[in-house]
């Protein structure tokens, strides 16, 4: 059985010694006062410091109390947590990645820019758009991007649309971004089949839409299979139809957001392209556009001229910028590896691949987990936990902490909002049969375990016990410095 | 290929098309027109042999800064970033199996604590820019005025981010002036320009001319009823005061100079530090230390209702993946460093930098440092020659010039801004001096 590391959680800001860190300067003699306005020169300064052996030690010790998808599966549902091959590791490290500046001149990164510009190029084909921006830092912020491209779009024609509809199985970042940009999120419910239902779509558009925003397929894992009449009502409305591309890992090669008629759409290279989440990020978030939006994307653009690539500003309708620079340039380089190796048969047969582990799973959980709505899924499926909840008061939060103990990462847990005690399952094209099987095992063992108070004490084997969510939300501590603060005013416990 | 058609077989299927009958015949690709996979071996030559094309800071020296730093990278914070379990986690969602990665960026919001003066931190934003965007946003959150106060002093690119994040909040965004001997803000037209209806004052220590503004520790006791939004530089805080201790609200940085390489500007790191009273309105995800079932210490992600996956619409943000990594690395960075090893950097960079700025300052025709202020590590130079031309002149003779100022500064046509850090040696120094006096 799986047992995590544990070591003592010691802040390093509670560790002490003496640095090894040196420059090869001497310290030219003058004090601070003759480099800095006296009112700005710092009084003191409560860093720790100690010798290398301890941070990297340290450091480690951390590391091994982490769980990656290098550690086991990870089917997180809507994140594609597929291996991320190393040869984009061995890539992302050259000088010729880490050593440029952003600023210098174009003859200078011509390497940089083809990669970027045929980046863009591979990007198009596989979603059917006619170009791309690479600037987006993730996958939000390539969805308010799609935002402001979508109000410059209407801005420009002179239209006022100041509503964004949205399907209530969206990812919660959909009307985050939509409000973000200003707009007023409409959201409508989904039909008894898991799918948008077009009725309600029908009633939600108006002279005011502004886009609809949906994936496809949803989070269900299911294809909005309506998805033609669904362009279709919301182009004769006037608005734009955007993709969400968080579920692309689905379909390359089957379908495109082009074909299926999608204005603008954005991708997650940290999903579909398999490049590592970092624990949070960084990820990237490339928008795709067809021609007509094309002119307001943000500057630069990457343009090919006698064989030469240029970063081109000269964009009069162009939002200007999201983000400082051109994109996550080490993350972009991991992607367009990772399309290289692949090529374009080896992304279908990714995507077929996911979509077949899934199905799979699926079919090996559904007697345990009861799957909702109709079966055929794509990459992803939702089963529900409440068959569980009501016959042993096992909720879907005590299958997730039980399965950390067996070496699985969770899946995601109560999402879609529409599906009772949800457990959103992932399983990528990189898990072989064996693998699922045993995973499936785990999951019919958990659902039958003897004492189901082991499961709602789960986990047992990680590095901590079950974490208390309420009283770190209560205490508010962000910092060493908020804590200390904290215990000198009013000793609470010793955390 | 066996285990595929079990697989098949066990769902009732013959083919994989099966798979997606749901897929309406009108709306089906017949593939991709990509080109073939290849092997690992052909994809590292071609990618390697691509990107060969580059130059690099590490073979030229390179005088550009503005927003992205070439510093030393101790060896210590490549390995520990490499370890793949930081590497190839999800944002950590399940604290129990997560408490290193959670730990790591806790610590990541203690040291941008102490170095900021303000008690919270999230635990990062996508990069400077898009900080100062959600800066302005939060700004209104907390006094729902929508005149927010900007640097001319400030690269364009921020002016365009922030542009953007202040068009759905309609926050109106307005420019004031600095000094043009100085290039510290001009503190009458500041004066002039706060009104009622102004929701934040933005300055940037050291700023955009890399100069040390002496104003900035008045600005609060100037303008209490606004919030004040300080950035500033990670490194030069150890020497410089922290900003929460002079009266911000809230400060922001670009986080890149701690560790992070420049990677043609991505990923960067943004650092976002408030009040601790402010916590609930700000944007992005932070960690918060706690307790486990058995009363031991643990971490977990906390304040999740102001987030988008909970609040949805109402979110204080949108912001979902961010730039964990890079705040370990910040967090690594710093713990190499420690205490002593900061504060000489800082100081370093200040030496080197001015010893720089003098030097040119000799050559005849050149105006160096062009502000009469303390710098940090920047400084802006006149040069004779256009600045652009001047670039294309030092390349030749292998150096990367600084940055021309004309896009960000227009009236600044004939200026450039050069950085110097601990990466320059006294030849890097001599051969810039060298190649300046050779080319005019």
């Amino acid at each position: 059985m799986y047992r995590q590391a544990r070591y003592e959680r010691r802040l390093i800001m509670e560790k002490d010694g003496r640095t090894d860190f040196d420059l090869p300067f001497d310290d030219e003699g003058k004090g601070l006062e003759d480099y800095a306005p006296s009112e700005l020169i710092r009084p003191e300064l409560d860093l720790p410091s100690l010798p290398e052996r301890e941070v990297v030690k340290h450091y480690i010790n951390l590391s091994q109390m982490t769980f990656g998808i290098d550690n086991g599966m990870y089917p997180l549902g809507s994140c594609t947590m597929k291996f991320n091959p190393k040869y984009a590791d061995v890539l992302a490290s050259l000088s010729t990645v880490q050593n440029i500046h952003p600023y210098q001149d174009e003859e200078t990164v011509q390497g940089a820019l083809q990669l970027m510009y045929e980046l863009e190029r591979a990007l198009c084909e596989i979603s059917g758009m006619d170009a791309v921006t690479l600037q987006p830092a993730a996958g939000a912020h390539g969805e308010f991007t799609g935002m402001l491209l979508t109000k410059a779009y209407h801005a420009k024609s002179g239209e006022q649309r100041t509503e964004v509809v949205i399907p209530d199985s969206a990812h919660g970042t959909n009307p985050a971004s939509a409000a973000m940009a200003g707009l007023e999120v409409i959201e409508i419910p989904s039909s008894n089949e898991g799918r948008v239902d077009v009725e309600a779509l029908k009633a939600a558009v108006s002279e005011k839409t502004a886009a609809f925003m949906i994936t496809n397929p949803n989070t269900l894992g299911i294809f909005e299979s309506d998805i033609r009449e669904i362009a279709r009502i919301v182009h004769e409305a006037g608005a734009l139809l955007y993709y969400d591309g968080a579920n692309l890992n689905a379909v390359m090669g089957r379908t495109s957001p082009g074909i299926m008629d999608f204005d603008i759409v954005h991708f997650n290279l940290h999903k579909t392209f398999a490049t590592p989440h970092g624990g949070g990020g960084p990820g990237a978030g490339p928008v795709g556009v067809r021609e007509r939006l094309l002119p307001f994307l943000p500057v630069p653009r990457i343009v090919k001229k006698d064989g030469k690539f240029h970063l081109d500003y000269d964009q009069p309708d162009s939002i200007g910028k999201v983000r400082a620079f051109y994109g996550n340039f080490a993350v972009l380089v991991r992607a367009y590896s990772y399309i290289l190796r692949k090529g374009g048969d080896g992304l279908q047969a990714a995507s077929d691949r996911a979509v077949l582990n899934s199905n799979y799973l699926k079919h090996e959980l559904k007697d345990v987990y009861p799957l909702p709505y109709g079966d055929l899924r794509k990459h992803e499926f939702v089963v529900s936990a409440k068959k569980l909840k009501e016959e042993k008061g096992i909720r879907a939060f005590d299958v997730a902490k039980r399965l950390l103990d067996f070496g699985y990462h969770a899946p995601t847990v109560y999402f879609p909002g529409l599906v009772e005690e949800a457990l959103m399952i992932e399983p990528t094209e990189t898990e072989t049969k064996e693998s699922l099987d045993e995973f499936a095992a785990v999951m019919r063992r958990i659902a039958l375990e003897d004492d189901p108070q082991t499961v709602r004490e789960a986990p047992h084997n990680a590095a901590v016990k079950r974490v208390d969510e309420v009283y770190a939300a209560k205490e508010a501590i962000l910092s060493w410095r908020a804590y200390r603060k904290k215990m000198a005013k009013e000793k609470p416990e010793t955390l | 290929m066996r285990h595929q058609e079990e697989m098949l077989a066990e769902l009732g299927m013959r083919s994989l098309d099966q798979l997606f009958e749901d897929i309406p015949e009108d709306v089906r690709t017949k593939g991709l027109r990509l080109p073939k996979g290849i092997s690992e071996m052909e994809v590292l030559r071609e990618v390697r042999q691509t990107l060969s094309r580059n130059l690099t800071a590490d073979d030229h020296p390179c005088f550009l800064g503005a927003g992205v730093y070439h510093h030393f990278i101790p060896s210590a914070v490549r390995t520990i970033l490499s370890r793949s379990e930081f590497l190839t986690s999800y944002t950590p969602y399940q604290a129990e199996v997560s408490q290193g990665m959670l730990q790591a960026l806790f610590e990541y919001q203690s040291y941008m604590a102490e170095l900021t003066g303000l008690d919270a931190v999230n635990s990062s934003n996508y990069d400077a820019s898009t900080a100062l965007g959600e800066a302005a946003t939060m700004c209104t959150r907390l006094n729902e005025k929508r005149r927010f106060l900007i640097p001319e002093a400030l690269s364009w690119e921020k002016k365009s981010v922030l542009k953007n994040y202040a068009w759905g909040p309609k926050i109106e965004v307005v420019e004031y002036s600095y000094d043009p001997y100085t290039g510290e803000l001009d503190l009458e037209d500041l004066r002039s320009k706060v009104d009622a209806e102004t929701s934040g004052v933005y300055v940037e220590v050291p700023n955009f001319f890399g100069v040390i503004d002496s104003h900035a520790h008045l600005l609060k006791e100037q303008f209490p009823e606004v919030a004040l939004v300080v950035g500033m530089n990670p490194i030069s805080l150890g020497a410089l005061k922290a900003p929460g201790d002079y009266g911000a609200d809230i400060v922001i940085g670009e986080g890149q100079p701690l560790g992070i390489p420049m990677n043609f500007g991505g990923p960067l790191l943004g650092i976002f530090a408030c009040r601790q009273e402010h916590v609930r309105k700000m944007p992005g995800r932070v960690i918060g230390m706690t307790r486990d079932a058995e009363g031991e210490r643990a971490f977990c992600m906390t304040l999740q209702t102001r987030e988008q996956h909970i609040r949805r619409s109402k979110a204080t943000s949108n912001i979902c993946t961010n730039e964990a990594l890079m705040a370990v690395a910040a967090s690594a960075y710093l713990s190499v460093l420690g205490k002593e090893g900061l504060q000489s950097l800082a100081k370093v960079n200040m030496v080197r930098a001015r010893k720089l700025t003098d030097m040119i300052g000799e050559i005849d025709g050149f105006e160096s440092p062009f502000f009469d202020a303390y710098h940090f590590n920047e400084f802006v130079v006149r040069t004779p020659v256009r600045p652009e031309k001047l670039n294309k002149l030092l390349l030749k003779k292998g150096i990367i010039g600084g940055l021309p100022l004309v896009e960000h500064i227009p009236r600044l046509n004939e200026h450039m801004l050069l950085c110097s850090t601990e990466m320059h040696s006294d030849e890097d120094h001599s051969g810039l001096i060298a190649a300046l006096k050779d080319v005019i």
